[in-house]
């Protein structure tokens, strides 16, 4: 196996699978498979055939019983077709084998829900955190300053000076712990990738606009202690060329958007470490 | 017995929903609350253990880090009232159903017939209210009493009682499969009974065709043959009178005008829509010979143009007013889940790439008493705002574009217009994607929801007719994700060619669907007994008419039945084969063995004669308004900045995904902060091409108090003024026309029908007049006819509506141009003509007047100047660009000067004018509506150019953008007419909806 390959799971009201792919490409993956949950259900696509796989952003469920508990549950107990193992089998051995994941809005809510994230002491089953109704009780779609932080071990913000700017487009994306002490074993791990922040990228910010949820510390993103698993309320995938930034008729923009990042940091991750 | 499972927030975690719930109470209802706290509750109708429930309320029913959950055990603690809304029994419960499926994953056993698990929230009041006041705000607020359910506990009640009991609201009934024969052989009053009382809404005359058909004796022997008798059977009368309905047979359009203008003129009109509309697009095509990009007219559910060699853009928008009055949520919702559908079951099945919204509402700050049918217009736009809300997010389709219209007549009906483009490869599978064709022996498939009573009968129904025990016939709630699973599917079965037609179940339900398409193959053999039901009980005429949601119908070559039926298990969207299609000309239903309905298609689909309505045009005459000449416009400015019709929209905007599918170029706000008006959408649906597709519309009802013709023409202009401000190209543009109109059939009811159908009549005349020499063909619209509230002694007409909607191409979206001014220096054009056109205007409704000097188009000029600015946008040398609308120049230049954050100069004497010198004033100059106007600015390096593309067209400098923060004004005489600082401004203009 020598291609890099991408893959983003679709279906049950996932909705960006699109751009998440095309934001695969263009990073430099070999290949972007956008693959229906049921063709993986059915053992049809296999996640072993992978090297990174992408939970984008939608309403999975409908958000019915919380964002993405349903689909949670169903990955958690749904057999797949024609062997003896659940999906959630299948997740545990990528996760095993030093793959990359990355979740964004709803996958983000999937992946805390799942308990996959923040996978402290190695536990990528137990959910210590959650996303839940933003403070202003809306849907906001609106573009947010996110403040990284360098000393992070995410594989996938590498090289980003100060921060980036991306748009949010959720309802729930309140970042929650379950304790003060998961809180501060974050903090003290820097797994809190990106926080919202003023436009310098200077500060963080609890402020409604520029944190558009009230999520605790600003929280924007997470990432597990090795780096290699992320989850983002922001989208990354929406920003991947000028034209998508709300600005970009008054503004002189590089080509690049901020979000492609992302995906050049997994295609490279991938292609020295994975095939 | 049933289960209780109860979700509540842990102690410390913030309850958004119930903040604001009590947010809302305080400013809907004006009662003092204290706090409102709520718990999910999951009412569980199955055979689960002990440990099976505790898992599913641990797992899937709430949240470890935010909530705990309990069994048969209320949370509930710390308040004065405790009030539960559910929903009614048969109504939607999209969360019942998701949970229901969360649990047959956790058991790994499917649910049993009958079982299920439903949805309810518990609402925790604390605070001195009453007993009255909880009523108000469970009625008035927290429960649609006609799709939901409510019980009020006070908290000594509940402690008593030990909470609420479960009850799972079941639809009872029994398997019935009646079939009834109707005696048509009556008397003229009792025929007129029989229509009303089945709610047909078939006139006598439509009654007495019927009957002729039943005494026809080669019909009897026909009928014989398959065991019925002389008498129609309920399924042949209730599919007649919907295939028959205004809504599905459009027979007003189609009816033959007697029509007379104000000099007398008499003019027979055979069908206004092939008239008018049909012939725009006939005409426009062959004027456009080689160039002509339409690729399918008026005969699919939306509209096919191209969009290049490789891509057919697809394009509909609907309305769906009445269900929208009654449950605004539920109503609205299903608008835009229902015309996604439109588009995916256009051709052979486009992918849907954008949404588009147009909402006409009452003042929702209105305090007069209204008739008590109707909801308050500030409940009507929450809910419909929150239903297309849920209904477009949840599809990941971007909302795109749109506009909040107000006028309180609108409280009669608000409309709510939705419309969805689609994307599709211009070939599948070796043939033409927008074609489509039946042969007879394929089969009816049936896909996606089940059916149920939901929609039976449309919106005449009264809430008399509902009890705890009756489903809910009328109001339909959407379900996105069930339809999203469909279209998932769907699109991969296209691809594989696993079908031959595919359909929308929308209005009339299967006999719509079915009819129509049985039409193309020449008929249908249809067992009803095979459809599958949400809930036993249904009558074969139900299953035929329900428009149950989320459905579309197919037709299968049995040689792919057994993939298709096979790829839907493993996708898991229901697919049922009903029958399949003939082409004996015969409707044939059947339940079970024995034949219900035995239609000749003829008859069904042309034997219905045309209306003749009578028109006649007395142009109104209102009081012409003085104008009073002021020193400074300040203060009206800023009044009309905060008007409903002007202030900004972002508080509902940002509420809709807009960029989603990652095409996003120009966004509905736009500019320095990211809150200027943005006059049109570009997207790009393919991401690997910078070819965009640009949408803009144009609504402007207030003219139709002057003369609905000039309202026509300004609502298409500012379309394509719209349009062409961002960059839209004139070689390839499209319109839809959706007229929404008042009543206009001359009757007791409506006296004044002749002047209602003669508005018509004018607009439909403008349409054609304007779109033939703007070159826009009419792909596809609608109409609804009947938007008007009556009770007996109030009545309620909105005024005449014309949504004209175009799409169409930029080139290279790379070029696309916003409104917000771009840096200081730059030089201000206005191009086009100002004239003393008042009448109509925003201006004038700020102190109630309406006048008669209503904007004239002028077409052919306003062409000419369109073509060459598009050509100065390709040369990219326009920095902005603003369309001038609703507030005129003032309004448009001070939104793009805040946009921008730069301040504006501008002069009065500079402007060009048009007609009578004497209207000329500062006054007419700031708020005048005059049609096809612009507001560019260009860099000064760049004036020359942009001078020299423009020669030749009406258009002046009139001032210079500044570094100061300022919109200023010199009128006439030289004196500063205004002079207002930005910051003021933009606050006016977004405060009157920013809490909303």
């Amino acid at each position: 196996m020598k291609q890099t390959r991408a893959i983003v799971i679709t279906g049950n009201g996932t909705n960006c699978e699109m751009e998440a792919a095309h934001a695969c490409r263009l990073g430099g993956f070999d290949e972007a498979v956008i693959a229906h949950i049921a063709e993986i259900l059915s053992g049809e696509i296999r996640l072993d055939d992978f090297h990174f796989l992408n939970l984008t952003g939608g309403f999975l469920d409908g958000d019915d019983l919380g964002s993405a508990k349903a689909q949670a549950n169903r990955l958690k107990n749904a057999q797949v077709t024609g062997g003896n193992e659940k999906l959630v089998d299948q997740f545990t051995r990528f996760i095993d084998d030093g793959k990359l994941i990355l979740g964004v809005c709803n996958g983000f809510q999937l992946m805390v829900k799942m308990g996959m994230l923040p996978g402290l002491d190695g536990k990528y089953l137990n959910q210590t955190v959650t996303l839940t109704h933003n403070d202003c009780g809306r849907f906001q779609d609106r573009w947010t300053y996110l403040k990284v932080d360098p000393a992070s071990p995410s594989i996938f913000t590498k090289g980003i000076n100060k921060g980036i700017y991306l748009p949010v487009r959720h309802g729930e994306g309140k970042f929650l712990c379950d304790s003060g002490a998961t809180l501060d074993r974050l903090e003290a791990g820097h797994l809190p990738v990106l926080r919202y922040s003023d436009a310098g990228y200077a500060q963080s910010t609890m402020e409604f606009p520029a944190n558009p949820n009230g999520s605790t510390n600003a929280i924007a993103a997470l990432c597990d202690p090795t780096g290699r698993l992320m989850g983002l309320m922001p989208h990354p995938e929406a920003f991947v060329h000028y034209t998508q930034h709300p600005r970009w008729t008054r503004e002189n923009l590089p080509e690049e958007g901020d979000g492609l990042t992302l995906y050049k940091n997994a295609a490279e991750y991938a292609r020295v470490n994975l095939v | 017995m049933a289960n209780r499972i109860e979700a509540a927030l842990r102690d410390g975690v913030r309850d958004a929903r119930g903040e604001r719930i009590k947010r809302e109470i305080e400013h809907f209802l004006h009662l003092p609350v204290e706090r409102v706290a709520t718990i999910d509750v999951y009412t569980v109708d199955a055979d689960l253990t002990g440990s099976e429930l505790k898992q599913a309320a641990a797992g899937p029913f709430s949240d470890p880090v935010i909530q705990v959950w309990s069994i048969d055990r209320p949370l509930a603690g710390g308040f004065d009232f405790a009030v539960e809304v559910g929903f009614r029994a048969g109504v939607t419960d999209n969360v019942g159903r998701t949970a229901r499926e969360a649990v047959a994953y956790l058991t790994g056993r499917p649910f049993t017939a009958g079982d299920g698990v439903y949805y309810s929230v518990q609402y925790l009041l604390k605070g001195s209210l009453s007993v009255a006041d909880v009523e108000k705000i469970a009625t008035g607020l927290l429960c649609n009493t006609l799709i939901q359910r409510y019980s009020i506990l006070s908290a000594a009640d509940f402690v008593a009682k030990g909470g609420f009991p479960a009850i799972a609201p079941k639809v009872s009934g029994e398997t019935k499969a009646e079939v009834r024969e109707i005696d048509l052989e009556v008397s003229d009053e009792e025929l007129m009974r029989i229509s009303k009382d089945g709610v047909l809404a078939l006139t006598l005359d439509e009654m007495k065709i019927i009957q002729g058909h039943y005494r026809d004796p080669e019909v009897l022997a026909d009928r014989q043959k398959f065991g019925l008798g002389a008498k129609p059977t309920d399924v042949e009368l209730e599919c007649l009178a919907q295939t028959w309905s205004e809504h599905c047979k459009h027979k007003i359009f189609s009816g033959t005008v007697q029509y007379e203008d104000e000099k007398g003129n008499k003019q027979e009109i055979k069908s206004l829509f092939k008239s008018f509309i049909q012939r725009t697009t006939k005409d426009v095509r062959e004027r456009m010979g080689e160039k002509d990009f339409c690729l399918s007219v008026f005969k699919d559910n939306a509209g096919v143009i191209k969009f290049n060699e490789q891509h057919s853009l697809v394009f509909k928008v609907e309305t769906h007013n009445s269900p929208s009055a009654l449950d605004p949520y539920g109503g609205a919702l299903t608008g835009i889940v229902g015309v996604n559908r439109d588009p995916f079951g256009t051709g052979i099945g486009s992918k849907l790439i954008f949404n588009t919204d147009v909402f006409c509402f009452a003042d929702p700050f209105y305090t007069k008493p209204l008739p008590s049918r109707l909801l308050h217009p500030r409940r009507i736009f929450e809910g419909v705002v929150e239903g297309v809300e849920h209904g477009g997010n949840k599809s990941g389709i971007p909302t795109v574009n749109g506009s909040l219209v107000f006028d309180d007549r609108f409280a009669g009906k608000p409309l709510v217009f939705c419309g969805t483009a689609g994307l599709m490869p211009a070939v599948v599978n070796g043939q033409p994607s927008h074609e489509k064709s039946i042969k007879p022996g394929d089969l009816i498939v049936m896909t996606g929801g089940r059916i149920g009573k939901d929609g039976i009968h449309g919106a005449t129904f009264s809430s008399e007719e509902l009890n705890e025990n009756s489903p809910v016939t009328a109001v339909q709630i959407g379900d996105p994700i069930t339809q999203k699973r469909m279209f998932d599917f769907l699109i991969r079965a296209r691809d594989k060619g696993l079908y031959r037609f595919i359909t929308d179940n929308g209005a009339g339900g299967l006999s719509s669907s079915i009819g129509e398409m049985a039409g193309e193959c020449g008929g249908c053999r249809m067992d009803l007994a095979k459809a599958p039901l949400k809930y036993p009980g249904l009558n074969p005429w139900e299953i035929l008419i329900s428009e149950a949601q989320e459905r579309m119908s197919l037709a299968v070559p049995p040689e792919q039945i057994e993939e298709f039926l096979a790829m839907a298990v493993r996708f898991g969207v229901e697919a049922t084969v009903l029958g399949e299609f003939t082409d004996n000309g015969v409707f044939h239903m059947l339940y079970g063995e024995q034949t219900v309905a035995l239609l000749p298609m003829e008859f069904m689909h042309e034997g219905l004669p045309p209306m003749q309505l009578p028109a006649k045009w007395t142009p109104p005459h209102n009081d012409e308004p003085v104008l009073e000449q002021k020193e400074n416009y300040n203060d009206d400015l800023k009044k009309l900045l905060a008007a409903l019709n002007i202030c900004s929209k972002e508080s509902v905007v940002r509420r809709y995904d807009h960029e989603v599918q990652g095409g996003s170029v120009v966004k509905p706000f736009t500019g320095v902060a990211n809150d200027g008006p943005s006059d049109a959408a570009v997207v790009r649906p393919l991401l690997d091409s910078f070819e965009g597709v640009v949408t803009a519309h144009g609504i402007c009802p207030r003219f139709s108090d002057i003369d609905t013709y000039h309202m026509t023409a300004n609502a298409v202009d500012e379309a394509l003024r719209n349009y062409v401000a961002v960059g839209g190209s004139l070689d390839l543009v499209a319109g839809l026309d959706n007229f929404c109109w008042c009543d206009p059939v001359l009757s007791d009811k409506t006296p004044d029908g002749a002047y209602k159908m003669a508005q018509l009549v004018r607009s439909n005349q403008a349409l054609y007049d304007v779109c033939m020499d703007y070159n826009l063909p009419l792909i596809s619209g609608k109409d609804s006819m009947k938007n008007d509230f009556y009770d007996g002694t109030t009545k309620i007409s909105i005024p005449p509506t014309l949504l004209f909607s175009v799409i169409g191409k930029i080139e290279d979206a790379r070029k696309a141009v916003t409104m917000d001014v771009k840096r200081p220096g730059d030089i201000v054009y206005l191009l086009g003509r100002t004239a003393d056109e008042l009448g109509g205007s925003e201006y004038l409704a700020l102190s109630g007047a309406i006048g008669n000097k209503v904007p004239h188009v002028d077409t052919v000029k306003a062409y000419q100047r369109y073509q060459a600015y598009h050509k100065a946008v390709n040369k990219r040398i326009v920095a902005s660009c603003h369309d001038l609308s609703d507030g005129g120049l003032a309004v448009a230049a001070a939104e793009s000067a805040f946009a921008g954050g730069f301040g504006m100069d501008l002069d009065h004497s500079r402007v060009l004018w048009k007609g009578d010198a004497a209207g000329k004033s500062d006054c007419t100059l700031l708020f005048s509506e005059s049609a096809s106007r612009h507001l560019v600015t260009v860099h000064p390096e760049k004036q020359d150019e942009f001078e020299a593309v423009m020669n030749g067209n009406c258009f002046a400098s009139i001032g210079v953008v500044t570094e100061g923060q300022n919109l200023s004004i010199t009128g006439l005489n030289g004196d500063v007419v205004v002079k207002a600082d930005l910051s003021e401004l933009k606050e006016a203009w977004q405060l009157t909806l920013r809490e909303l």
